[in-house]
This record gives structure tokens, C-alpha cells and sequence, in this order.
């Protein structure tokens, strides 16, 4: 069978999965579509948060982007964990005694204001618009490389599927569907880890594989430690050493902080911890979801080194010379017809010759490799049978649609929920509420495909609007109501709006006024637009500590409900009244 | 009210706020410390193949944090347990 062929029996055996389980798991009241009826175990709930989180960014672009920046790329790897902690410790427990559906619900009866919860609905909805942008489109880039249709027509069978589970099953359908998602696309991600560390060091944990020495294509020792290998060839081509990287160090400080902030303070990562039973296993949940996404998350940084080496010999031979580009092997020349590789003969010698430098200066690099192809091309480079080329293609797909889906219903609960049901249609009965949600999801899911489809040139740039947002916004605010019983409506209003607005601007102002500034010595203390998150978490901070103390104490009754959400006895389902 | 008396509500909470600082500082230790501002120092060490310091960037951080997530949900049940506000 052709690996075409291969790809849309595997891509279409997940899909019928998916829908499989949407049909036997769908949402019957508001509580089900909004927490999955409040009653998903712990192991399973970390499972299906760990598919939410890990988007096609992690799973097609991350490993690209680390490969190229080398050391640089720990941001993303703890960043995007480590938040997790921030999660566990000092959120979900407390959250899930609190025992409402929403972020908003928490915002706006902590601090006793409808303008606070407005806030919250707004940050949220923003957040997962900027996220599901990128998914749709990864979904499209897959659908045209491996199924050869259409990048448009990708986005529309993506929409059509994620419409059926997440407008029919709502969290308790995306839920199992997660699940299954998780299992589909971590498989596929070792698979072909594996297969190149013992190909290239004879380990078989990819994780140990890539501290370790390589072993020649007749499988003998070299004894040369395969990063001292790449840091070498690192230098002789004019980049830094792999394991230096060029960032500043409070740069890195800052891009992790607020990368692990802004994670904290996800709403759709959040709202997970609203669907266990018990306030143990909202603990417990926090750890299982780490513990699924660290598989990934060591892996990438492994596959990173592994793809960087291979590619740098594959391009410029053993002999660092080059290579003719008609013997070039098939991968780079299918993807080369997708425009993601590109070579520019600049010295006409027909040898292909990666080194720093754009393709089109005077340097001497002639070849342009998009950060996205690393994984997807990971097992055609390693000369991998065809089942795995159609297995990654399928896992990459399953990492968008879990991740949409799970952003979906933020907007659509943030909706229906948030700004109907509490603020303008307070009579509205359940029924009705779960016909609003659905509507709301199936209009979030037209939008999200027309910006697949039409994607905006700032999605890249808009990402860190979204941890920066997150990190300077919703994380304090739910901290503060958790931590201090002293921190009242003004204070914490106060903290939102001038953090948010600082990092905002910050951005706004580096990425779209004035991009030409946007160089280390015009940036405040040396921090970037994407580590400006920190900064914006710090003055929330100062700023609702400092109203607070100036403004009315906060009513008796939100003091006894904060005491009561400090401990989990008397922890009832998660209700939304 | 979920405790015998506001003195156990209180070092109830006193504990429970020990017991997270204490691991937010681990949590800080591997990684803004281990894989950022000491990293470079810590790169003159090999591990295992690896420059320590970008081992625990890229690998021991995220393994830490693991594990400091299930020493949480377990020292935080005992503790529960210990003051008899846990779950039924």
C-alpha cells in the first residue's frame, strides 16, 4: 500500500474513533457539557488535559524550533511545564472546592463585581481565539503534505469533525475523546523517537539516547558524545554551540516565567481541574497531566538533537562540503514542492550548503528549512516504514483537534455561562443555557476555520499576547482571591487592567507599531515582548496590594466562603448554582 | 466550619502554606536556578553524556516537577487527614 493510501486508512480509522466516542458519550445537561458531569477520574482527567494542552505547536513545530535555537528553546520545554506546578500547588485544589464551571465564575464571586467577571470573560475569549487559529492551520499543513488535498479542504474535514464531537459531547465527549486523542499521538511521537535514537547512539530511550555516544551506520561505537558532536559542527558552520544558546540569561528568566505563569492561568487548562470528583484528585490530576506531558516534553529536546545532526549531514555530507542536489533523498525534494524547503544555488556549484544566514543574502547558506517539517519529516529522514510516516500524520492531527476542541468550550461556556446565563438571560432554564452553548461553539468553530483558512500574518506574534495576557491577568487575580483574604474588588481590578494594559502595550508596541525597535537594547531590563509577561504579573501584583489596602475591607460573607475553599471537606460536585 | 476550632484553621492553613512554599522553592531551585542563572557554572559538569546545566534545562527540571506534584497531593492528603477536614 502507497503511504498515501496508508495515511488516510490511519487518519480515518482515528476519525471514526473519534466520533465513535462522541456518539456513546454525549452531553445530556449543561453539568455535562460544562464539566463532564463532574465525575472523570483523576488518571484519566490528566490524560485528556495532557491532549488538551499539547497543541499541533507542540507536537509538529516545538522540537523544530529547539532544534534550531539549541539551548534557547528551555523556555518552551520548562516553561510549558513547569506551570503545572504553579497548577497543583496553588490553584486547582482550592478551585475545584470552590466548585463552580468557569474562571469568570471564580473571578466574579471572589471579588464580588459583575465588572470583574466581564473581565475575565473577555481575557478568556481572547486567549482561545489567538490559540485555536493556530490549530485549525496546523490541521490544514498536515492534511496537504500527507493526504495531498487541499490545505483549505484540510480545514474544512477539521472543522467538521471537531463540530461533531465538541457541539455534540461537549466537556464529557472532548473528555474521552482526549483521551483516545493522547493515546493516538504520543504513540506516535515515540515511535519514531525511538527508531532514530537506536539508529543513531543504539539507545532505545531517547532521553538517554541523546546524551550519548553515536554509533556509525554499522552500528560500532564512535566514542565522540553526540551533543560534543553537534556543538562542534555548531561552530565550524558559524552558529553558537547547541548547548550555549545566544539569549541573555534574564531574557531566558523572564520568557520561562512567564510562560510558566501564563500556563497557570490558561483558562481552558484551568477548567480541567472543575471536572474530578474530589479535591484529592484534583491534586493527584495535576500530577497524572504532567506525568503525560513530560513523556512528550523530554522527548522533544532528544528528537531536536537527533533531527538537527541528521539534517546538517544529510545537507552538507560527511565532508561538510555539500551535497549535489540530484542526489539529494526524497524528503527534501517532497517538501521542497510544499515550499517549506527551499534551496538557492547562490554560488551555482549545484551542491546544497546549510550554514547562518538567510537564503537570500551574501552569506554562504543556500537553504531555507521550516521550523514545522522537523517532526513531520523526522521518519522519512530516517528512512522509516510508511506506517509511521501515516502514524505521525495522524497524531499530528489529533494534537489540534484535542487542543481546539478543549478551546472551543471555554468560548462556548464563556459565553453561554458567563456572559448569558450571569449577566444578561439570568432565567434562562438549563435547556435552553445547553442550546446557547452548542450554538456558541458551532460559531467559534466557523471563526476559528476562517482564520485557519485566512491566517492572519501576526499568529505567531499573537501567541505571546496570549501567556503574557494569561500570566499578567487571570494568574494573579486567582492567586490573590485564594491567598489573601484582604484583597478586595478594587484591588484586584485595579491589578488586572493596569498589568494587562502594561504588557499589552509593551507588545503591541514591539510587535506591531514599531517592529523595527524590537532589538535587545530598546527592551526594559533586557526582556522581550514574549518575557514582558513577568513584568506584567509583578505590577498586578504591587498594584492590587497597594489598593487594597487603601479602599473598603472585603464583605464577611466572600471571607467565609474564601475560608472555605482552604480545605476540601465538604466539597459537593461542581454546580453553577 | 469544617475544623474543631479557629486555632486548627489556622495552623491547618500555616501548614499547608509551609509545606507549598517549601516546594515552590525546589520548584524555583531547578529551574531558574539549576537550568538559567547557574546553568553556564553548571555546564562545566558532565552528566551522563550531558552539560549539567542544560541537562536540567531541557530533562531534570521537568522531571522534578513531576515528582514535586505527588509529594504535594500526598504530604496535603496526610495533612487533611491530620486535621480531619478531608473528603468522606
Amino acid at each position: 500500500m502507497s503511504v498515501q493510501a496508508l495515511t488516510f486508512l490511519i487518519v480515518g480509522l482515528s476519525f471514526a474513533l473519534y466520533i465513535g466516542i462522541a456518539i456513546w458519550s454525549r452531553a445530556g445537561s449543561t453539568k455535562d457539557f460544562y464539566v463532564a458531569g463532574g465525575g472523570v477520574p483523576p488518571v484519566m482527567n490528566g490524560m485528556a488535559t495532557a491532549a488538551d494542552w499539547m497543541s499541533a505547536a507542540s507536537f509538529i513545530s516545538m522540537a523544530g524550533i529547539i532544534s534550531f535555537v539549541g539551548y534557547d528553546g528551555s523556555v518552551y520545554l520548562m516553561g510549558w511545564t513547569g506551570g503545572y506546578v504553579l497548577l497543583a500547588l496553588c490553584m486547582a485544589p482550592y478551585l475545584r472546592k470552590f466548585g463552580k464551571f468557569t474562571v469568570p465564575d471564580f473571578i466574579g464571586e471572589r471579588y464580588y463585581s459583575q465588572t470583574a467577571r466581564v473581565v475575565a470573560v473577555v481575557c478568556a475569549i481572547f486567549i482561545c481565539f489567538t490559540y485555536i487559529a493556530g490549530q485549525m492551520r496546523g490541521v490544514g499543513v498536515v492534511f496537504s503534505r500527507f493526504l495531498e488535498v487541499e490545505v483549505d479542504t484540510g480545514v474544512y474535514i477539521g472543522m467538521a469533525v471537531v463540530f461533531f464531537y465538541a457541539v455534540l459531547g461537549g466537556m464529557k465527549g472532548i473528555t474521552y475523546t482526549q483521551v483516545a486523542q493522547y493515546c493516538v499521538l504520543i504513540f506516535a511521537f515515540m515511535v519514531p523517537a525511538i527508531f532514530i535514537s537506536v539508529m543513531m547512539t543504539g539507545h532505545v530511550i531517547p532521553q538517554i539516547g541523546f546524551g550519548s555516544t553515536v554509533v556509525d551506520a554499522a552500528g560500532n561505537d564512535t566514542g565522540v558524545y553526540l551533543l560534543e558532536k553537534l556543538d562542534g559542527l555548531q561552530t565550524q558552520l558559524g552558529f553558537n554551540e547547541y548547548t550555549e544558546g545566544s539569549k541573555s540569561t534574564i531574557d531566558v528568566f523572564a520568557i520561562t516565567a512567564a510562560l510558566m505563569v501564563g500556563t497557570a492561568g490558561l483558562p481552558h487548562v484551568i477548567v480541567r481541574f472543575f471536572t474530578v470528583p474530589r479535591v484529592k484528585d484534583a491534586r493527584t490530576s495535576a500530577g497524572w497531566a504532567l506525568v503525560f506531558i513530560a513523556v512528550l516534553y523530554t522527548t522533544v529536546p532528544a528528537v531536536s538533537v537527533f533531527s538537527r545532526v541528521n539534517m546538517i549531514e544529510t545537507i552538507n555530507g560527511p565532508d561538510g562540503k555539500g551535497v549535489a542536489h540530484e542526489t539529494a533523498p526524497d524528503w527534501i525534494k517532497n517538501w521542497e514542492r510544499t515550499g517549506l524547503i527551499k534551496w538557492n544555488d547562490k554560488n551555482g556549484d549545484g551542491l546544497m550548503y546549510y550554514g547562518k544566514g538567510k537564503i537570500d543574502d551574501t552569506s554562504t547558506n543556500e537553504m531555507k528549512i521550516d521550523n514545522d517539517i522537523i517532526v513531520l519529516a523526522t521518519p522519512e529522514i530516517a528512512d522509516l516504514p510508511a506506517w509511521v510516516i501515516a502514524l505521525v500524520a495522524a497524531g499530528g492531527l489529533a494534537a489540534a483537534l484535542s487542543t481546539s476542541a478543549g478551546l472551543l468550550l471555554v468560548i462556548s461556556t464563556s459565553v453561554s455561562h458567563d456572559l448569558l446565563k450571569k449577566n444578561f438571560l439570568p432565567d434562562i432554564s438549563d435547556k435552553k443555557e445547553l442550546m446557547y452553548a452548542r450554538t456558541a461553539a458551532a460559531v467559534g468553530i466557523v471563526i476559528a476555520g476562517y482564520f485557519g483558512i485566512n491566517p492572519p500574518g501576526f499568529v505567531a506574534a499573537v501567541v505571546a499576547f496570549a501567556f503574557g495576557l494569561a500570566a499578567s491577568s487571570l494568574f494573579p487575580a486567582i492567586v490573590m482571591g485564594i491567598f489573601s483574604k484582604r484583597m478586595n474588588k478594587e484591588g484586584a481590578i485595579a491589578g488586572m487592567v493596569l498589568g494587562l494594559g502594561f504588557t499589552a502595550s509593551y507588545i503591541i508596541y514591539f510587535k506591531f507599531i514599531n517592529p523595527a525597535a524590537n532589538v535587545p537594547d530598546n527592551w526594559l531590563f533586557g526582556i522581550s515582548p514574549e518575557g514582558i509577561g513577568m513584568v506584567g504579573m509583578i505590577i498586578n501584583f504591587v498594584v492590587a496590594v497597594v489598593v487594597s489596602k487603601m479602599t473598603a475591607d472585603v464583605p464577611e460573607e466572600v471571607q467565609q466562603m474564601v475560608d472555605s475553599i482552604r480545605f476540601p471537606k465538604g466539597a459537593g460536585e461542581a454546580s453553577g448554582h | 466550619m469544617g475544623f474543631d476550632s479557629n486555632e486548627k484553621a489556622l495552623s491547618y492553613w500555616r501548614e499547608n502554606l509551609r509545606l507549598v512554599l517549601g516546594l515552590l522553592a525546589v520548584w524555583f531551585a531547578v529551574s531558574y536556578g539549576c537550568g538559567i542563572v547557574f546553568a553556564d557554572a553548571l555546564n562545566g559538569i558532565h552528566f551522563m553524556g550531558f552539560k549539567l546545566g542544560f541537562w536540567f534545562a531541557q530533562q531534570g527540571s521537568i522531571y522534578v516537577f513531576v515528582a514535586l506534584i505527588f509529594i504535594y497531593a500526598y504530604k496535603a492528603n496526610a495533612l487533611d487527614k491530620k486535621y480531619n477536614v478531608h473528603e468522606d
